[in-house]
């Protein structure tokens, strides 16, 4: 088990660590993405006076950056509230956003790569227009990538403001709509919450929340953030199973959105992992403790890999193969055999680099 | 124990197997390397930090690694890793030594967002810091050199760090990254500096670095206070002028430096207005380094 997972999971047992171990956790939760949320825990269970120095200033450090984003978020959230509600389109915060945004505890310490959003499809061609106007672009992709993502994918071609460089995913819906389970975003909206104070601005229902982070977990998580998002995972678990009714309404719910899949591998995790409280019952209905069969097996391999923090310090041999077969599984799940083949070929014969906003950053800082 | 205790044979052994692991003020990094052509300037460099114990925490784990696969055999490259990431593209080989720099400056950069990260130089007389925020290209890391052969003490050449809390700086002691004429300058100006060979075609044109002072480097740890901010601008031909700032534009400059005001939101506003509380602010053109100096020394009554 690696050290970060141990201290998420027991913060009081850092003020025992030695300055070796130390580095090895600050190491972990930076190539995890969790340096501040690791900074939040502690500080809510009060250790951070007992952390040393160094280590305290890389956490006050990830935290910083954290708290910044929150900041950002919350103004663009503003901005696009401006955008949509000119054109009277509603819009759903995903995510890191709806976290942020709604105040809840999963929003602690998270750090974002993009600020995600669901808009009805019918309105999805109005949406892109009203970003435009207000100065979001298409980030740089080619004609095959453009097509690609309108074509088969569940969002539009990742945007990216022209002035103040934030990244915006338009989706409509949560899956790609090629892939073999198929949720019905109507559902999703129908079911949607209006932030108090801002008519337009929804959030999720608290189970459809759940499912979004399970299935964005088990199907497009990249190794890299798999753990935060599992911390994600553990922290609405958390909240929201304190709530009257929850459980029952998750389990509904995954089965009328067909997503009893990745909330049985959620549900499976974060207990293992993370010691997250669930019912017996609804672990047992979830059918989360299942251990035998193949398939089970090599997917509990490659899990208990890929949910570690991505450091040297946690990998083993079997590592490497670990997020090749991710990879794969996750292409798999995403759309059918003859897609799939004729997606692989055309990136094999035309190896284009993809842009991202980390990359054209680099490209002008040098 | 510090760096020159150690031979040189020592030396490369270190940063074959485990890395050499040093204090540059407030930060701790593990250096590894397979290049033996860098060990004898990186001895003279870092002559005088101190050596770690294995079981001390490390803020940077970096390493200077060789290009991958085929890449390796057509012309030799450099590549900067810090713990499994790689923030550049590699470099020709020859670049090594620069590389290790902008490196480590990048790793203060990124992830130092609980103190102050100012793009300037920054030296000392006794407890008093001259700050000099400048753009590459005004003679910063020059001015910095002579001023520090000139019985000043070294603090930073790229990066000052203050600390949020008191509002000190926290000295580094690095290496001084001097540029193109600069290097010749300085090596008229201090024959007894040690730089190293320029390596040339870099993108900031030819580079060497030269070696902080014994003293500096003792002494990194004594508390700095920032006493003056400085701008710094060489033209050809000005005769040396010491203009004071208004403190409004001193804030603009020291903001526009600031590597992080952005990230640390309020906190970062804070710090850089208690900075411009407490110093005195010029604009200073010179074109004669002696001269500059001489200017500066008049400072040091004060200091």
């Amino acid at each position: 088990m690696a050290l970060l997972i141990t201290i998420l999971k027991n913060p009081e047992r850092a003020r025992h660590l030695c300055q070796r171990d130390w580095d090895v956790l600050i190491r972990q939760a930076r190539h995890a993405n969790l340096l501040g949320r690791l900074y939040r825990t502690l500080e809510s269970f009060g250790e951070l006076p007992f952390t040393q120095a160094r280590p305290h200033h890389h956490l006050l450090s990830g935290s910083a950056v954290a708290d910044r984003q929150h900041l950002i978020i919350k103004h663009e959230v503003g901005l696009l509230h401006q955008t949509f509600s000119r054109c009277n389109i509603p819009f759903i915060l995903l995510k890191g956003a709806a976290y942020v945004v709604a105040g809840l505890p999963a929003a602690r310490g998270r750090v974002f790569a993009d600020i995600d959003i669901l808009v009805p499809r019918a309105q999805l061609a109005n949406a892109e227009s009203a970003l435009m106007l207000t100065g979001w672009v298409s980030m740089a992709l080619d004609a095959y990538d453009q097509r690609y993502y309108r074509q088969w994918m569940h969002e539009l071609p990742a945007m990216q403001h022209m002035f103040r460089g934030t990244t915006l995913d338009v989706h409509h819906t949560i899956l790609p709509p090629t892939s073999r389970l198929k949720p019905d975003p109507a559902l999703l909206i129908e079911a949607s919450i209006e932030l108090p104070g801002m008519p337009g601005v929804r959030i999720l229902c608290p189970a459809d929340m759940v499912l979004h982070s399970a299935t964005h977990l088990f199907h497009e998580g990249e190794p890299d953030n798999l753990l935060r998002d599992l911390t994600d995972l553990d922290e609405l678990l958390r909240y929201f199973g304190a709530q009257d009714g929850f459980w029952n309404k998750l389990t509904t719910r995954a089965k009328l959105l067909q997503l009893g899949e990745p909330l049985r591998l959620a549900l499976r995790y974060t207990t293992r992992l993370l010691d997250t409280p669930v019912p017996a019952e609804v672990l047992q209905e979830a059918g989360a403790l299942e251990d035998s069969g193949i398939r089970q097996k090599l997917l509990d391999a490659i899990y208990l890999r890929v949910l570690q923090p991505q450091h040297s310090s946690t990998a083993d041999a079997l590592s490497p193969v670990a997020r090749k077969l991710l990879y794969i599984r996750s292409h798999w799940q995403r759309m059918p055999p003859h897609l799939l083949a004729c997606h692989l070929g055309h990136k094999a014969l035309f190896p284009h680099r993809v842009a991202s906003p980390q990359r054209i950053k680099d490209e002008k800082a040098h | 124990m510090i760096v020159s205790n150690l031979t040189l044979s020592e030396l490369q052994s270190r940063l074959l197997g485990e890395g050499l692991t040093i204090a540059s003020g407030p930060f701790n990094f593990r250096l590894q390397s397979g290049f033996s052509d860098i060990v004898p300037d990186l001895a003279r460099l870092y002559a005088h930090h101190p050596l770690i114990t294995d079981d001390a925490f490390i803020d940077f784990h970096v390493a200077i690694e060789a290009g991958r696969g085929l890449r390796r055999w057509l012309g030799a490259q450099a590549r900067f890793v810090v713990d499994g990431v790689e923030p550049f593209t590699p470099l020709p080989q020859a670049q090594a030594l620069p590389m290790i720099e902008w490196g480590l400056n990048w790793c203060i950069s990124a992830y130092s967002q609980h103190v102050l990260v100012l793009h300037a130089a920054a030296v000392a007389r006794g407890n008093r810091a001259l700050i000099m925020p400048a753009p590459p290209g005004s003679g910063k890391s020059t001015l910095c050199a002579a001023l520090v052969n000139r019985g000043w003490r070294l603090l930073s050449d790229e990066l000052t760090i203050i600390r949020l809390d008191t509002g000190e700086i926290s000295g580094l002691a690095r290496p001084v990254n001097l540029k193109n004429a600069s290097i010749n300058v300085i090596r008229h100006f201090a024959p007894e500096a040690f730089l190293t060979k320029p390596v040339r075609d870099t993108v900031k044109g030819t580079v060497a670095l030269m070696a902080p002072s014994a003293q500096s480097v003792r002494d990194v740890g004594q508390a700095a206070q920032p006493y003056w901010v400085v701008l710094p601008h060489y033209r050809a031909g000005a005769s040396t002028a010491l203009v004071p700032m208004q403190t409004g534009a001193a804030f603009l400059q020291i903001a526009e430096n600031a590597m992080n005001y952005h990230v640390l939101g309020i906190r970062g506003f804070d710090a850089v207005g208690q900075l411009v509380d407490r110093c005195r602010h010029f604009n200073f053109e010179y074109s004669d380094l002696e001269e500059a100096i001489a200017q500066f020394d008049l400072f040091a009554p004060e200091g």
